[in-house]
């Protein structure tokens, strides 16, 4: 993973115009990296928004971010891939380091930060002018990587994804005409196409039937193990289910928001030293 | 009362037992399921509104020619209407309830809304066929005016062939320069941003209220002035008169394109240029067709900005740098106001065949913003990318893509008594 860019070694960085580092990123095989937000705080205009997270998302683990509306899960999240930053008002102070580089250090490109921490969204947006096929290699596509064995790739990102054996006679039709579910498996198999080191999901089931939820749930089980995910959700049963670790968001009375308690989740769940978790997660606010 | 009517009702189960006959199969023992379709305008109901039309007519013709000394087809129309919606909705106030009464209504006011909107553009269509297509011979097209005779016998009328290929050089040469100029317009001003976004988007719009004929003057004082007359001055004003038309479709076309795919596109990584070339201009891609052409449309049939750049031409010249150009609609609008019969027709036949111009750009507008997709075999899946830049309101140009079913009808409450399955009262 180690090239470089603008003659500055940087252990995130890799030039998308060098075909051999791109294929090396494809070909070995686990490239999750540990993500740690330190002293992050977030402010829309003057209102502050996020104070204070400190949090280890650890290696080839899942991250569950849970709390109420509004208590900026989604903006730490979009912080985390520098999402944060394309609204016009957003500001942040703190670090975010990934396998200890800092995201934010002004050497760094958005883009290539962007392409090492992929993110899906709450609600399905394959490309739909798109085949199947060209939603799952436009990560490679929109970086100029070339790659002789694009097939390969497709099938390997679907199959991850738990959508190869049903679009494997569909790679040519357009993304939009799958189902809900199948688009939602389609936008995890584009992210994970480019291999990122960190998977970033915001809610990627609240738009979803149980079904397909119980899918992308199984799918994210099976990512975990060469991909570090961080998932927000409002779903307590889906944190249990899938994630290692949980963080527990919150913001009271227009404060900013704030993370009460984190830990494994099993802990979070059964004996959190929060009174606040205990109600939250056994549904009594919230 | 109300009973008497049903028979002419379909019965809806019969349909069924009918199907079963036909497929040889045993008629089930069950009871054959009677199918309600409470939406359904049955012939019944036609039968209904043909009788209320024509007892209506009937009413204020005895009103109108026998009882009164009026006359003239306008007030007839304007009389038998009103009296059409009374009688309507009190027939079907009798045969349904209010509910039913007031949908029907509603909905033949609006139906006659859309025909009263359709009426100019058919008449117009007829009254340019019919002035027009007597000369429309392959004569008139492959002739110019050079040695044509202005005498009223004269044999030789002249033709329209170099009009037609003036007007079709300078709108390529127009698109050549506009469309660029426009989409980028558009992209900056949706896509791009910045300080200047309001600025110009005010300019925009401005451009849009502008009149022609200023375009026109404006190419006279910047470049006719220097450098004579031609086809490509014409071409500039046409540029100008395009541009606003086509950024200002585009820009609705933009901005109905759903800000997730372009945050999906940002997420892996994608530079700006990257998420409007691959991902919003595809997406907007059979809007984006239709605005490009209806623009287009609007510039064949300008005349005004042509008058001051193109001067108007009798013989062909084929070269648009250099010599007065003629084009179709200035050709239309100057022999219109000629003393001679023959000439005047000549005038039809342009109007005619510039007509038949537009409307060839907007047929091949509609093919291909509904046939791109299918010509790879994706016919199903347009409609889902569709559906990205359909439920957004407020886009005039989407709308074409809908067909040309126009919803009429109004929602009628489902819940409501079905009119063939009511109690008589």
């Amino acid at each position: 993973m180690t090239t470089q860019i603008d003659g500055e070694d940087h252990k995130l960085v890799a030039t998308s115009h060098d075909p051999s580092v791109a294929e090396s990123l494809r070909v070995d095989g686990v490239t999750a990296a540990e993500i740690e937000a330190k002293g992050v705080h977030a402010w829309f205009g003057e209102r502050m928004v996020l104070e204070d997270i400190n949090l280890v998302m650890e290696r080839t683990r899942v991250t569950a971010l849970i709390g109420p509306s509004g208590c900026g899960k989604s903006t730490f999240l979009r912080i985390l891939n520098r999402m944060h930053e394309i609204v016009p008002s957003a500001s942040l102070a703190g670090q975010v380091e990934l396998d200890g580089d800092d995201i934010y250090d002004p050497n760094q490109r958005a883009a290539t930060v962007r392409r090492h921490i992929g993110m899906v969204f709450q609600r399905p947006n394959p490309f739909p002018a798109m085949t199947v096929k060209d939603n799952v290699l436009a990560g490679l596509r929109f970086n100029r990587i070339r790659s002789n064995r694009k097939d390969e790739i497709v099938e390997e990102a679907l199959t991850k994804a738990g959508l190869w054996s049903e679009v494997r006679d569909r790679l040519g039709n357009l993304g939009g005409a799958l189902s809900g579910g199948q688009q939602q498996r389609l936008c995890i198999a584009r992210a994970l196409a480019v291999k990122p080191a960190v998977l970033l999901m915001d809610e990627p089931c609240s738009a979803l039937d149980p079904g397909s939820t119980l899918r992308i749930e199984q799918t994210v089980k099976e990512i975990a193990d060469e991909v570090t995910v961080v998932i927000v959700t409002h779903n307590m049963q889906q944190a249990l289910r899938v994630s290692d670790k949980t963080a527990f968001f919150l913001a009271q009375d227009g404060n900013p928001g704030y993370i009460v308690e984190a830990g494994p989740t099993t802990q979070i769940f059964e004996s959190p030293s929060d009174p606040r978790t205990a109600d939250y997660v056994n549904g009594r606010f919230g | 009362m109300t009973t008497e009517l049903d028979p002419l009702a379909t019965p809806s189960g019969l349909d069924d037992v009918l199907d079963d006959l036909a497929d040889g199969a045993p008629a089930p023992v069950a009871r054959p399921l009677k199918r309600i379709k409470p939406r359904e305008f049955k012939p019944s109901d036609v039968g209904v509104l043909a009788l209320t039309a024509a007892s209506s007519f009937s009413i204020i013709w005895i009103l109108f020619t026998q009882l009164t000394l009026l006359s003239g087809p306008l007030g007839f129309v304007v009389m038998w209407l009103p009296v059409f919606l009374a009688l309507y909705w009190f027939v079907n106030r009798q045969l349904f309830n209010r509910q039913v009464a007031v949908d029907r209504v509603i909905g033949s006011i609006v139906t006659m809304g859309a025909i009263l909107m359709m009426t100019p553009l058919v008449l117009l269509t007829i009254f340019v066929f019919q002035r027009g297509l007597p000369q429309l011979t392959w004569h008139a097209l492959t002739h110019t005016q050079q040695g044509a005779l202005y005498t009223p016998n004269s044999k030789n009328i002249g033709g329209v062939e170099h009009a037609l290929v003036g007007t079709i050089e300078q709108v390529l040469i127009a698109a050549v320069i506009g469309i660029p100029a426009a989409v980028l317009t558009a992209i900056f001003i949706n896509e791009v941003g910045g300080r200047f976004t309001k600025s110009v988007r005010t300019i925009v719009t401005a451009m849009s209220g502008t009149p022609a004929i200023v375009a026109g003057i404006f190419i006279y004082s910047v470049w006719v002035i220097h450098f004579h007359y031609s086809g490509f001055a014409g071409a500039l004003a046409l540029a100008i008169i395009l541009l606003p038309t086509i950024t200002r479709g585009t820009e609705e076309v933009l901005k109905v394109v759903h800000n997730d795919l372009r945050e999906a596109s940002v997420a892996l990584a994608a530079p700006e240029w990257r998420t409007v070339w691959s991902v919003v201009l595809p997406t907007a891609r059979s809007g984006l067709i239709t605005s490009i052409l209806l623009g287009i449309a609007v510039a064949i049939g300008e005349t005004a900005p042509l008058i001051m750049t193109i001067f108007g031409s009798s013989v062909m010249n084929t070269n648009p740098f250099s010599q007065p150009q003629s084009a179709l609609s200035l050709l239309a609008y100057r022999q219109i106001k000629l003393p001679i019969k023959s000439q005047i027709e000549l005038g039809y036949t342009s109007a005619l065949v510039l007509f038949i111009m537009v409307f060839a750009v907007f047929i091949l507008a509609r093919l291909l913003s509904s046939g791109l997709g299918r010509k790879s075999g994706r016919s199903s899946s347009r409609r889902s990318a569709l559906s990205y830049v359909r439920w957004t309101p407020g886009s005039a140009i989407e709308q074409e893509d809908q067909g040309p079913e126009t919803e009429i009808e109004l929602e009628m409450d489902p819940f409501g008594p079905d009119p063939g399955e009511r109690e008589p009262r």
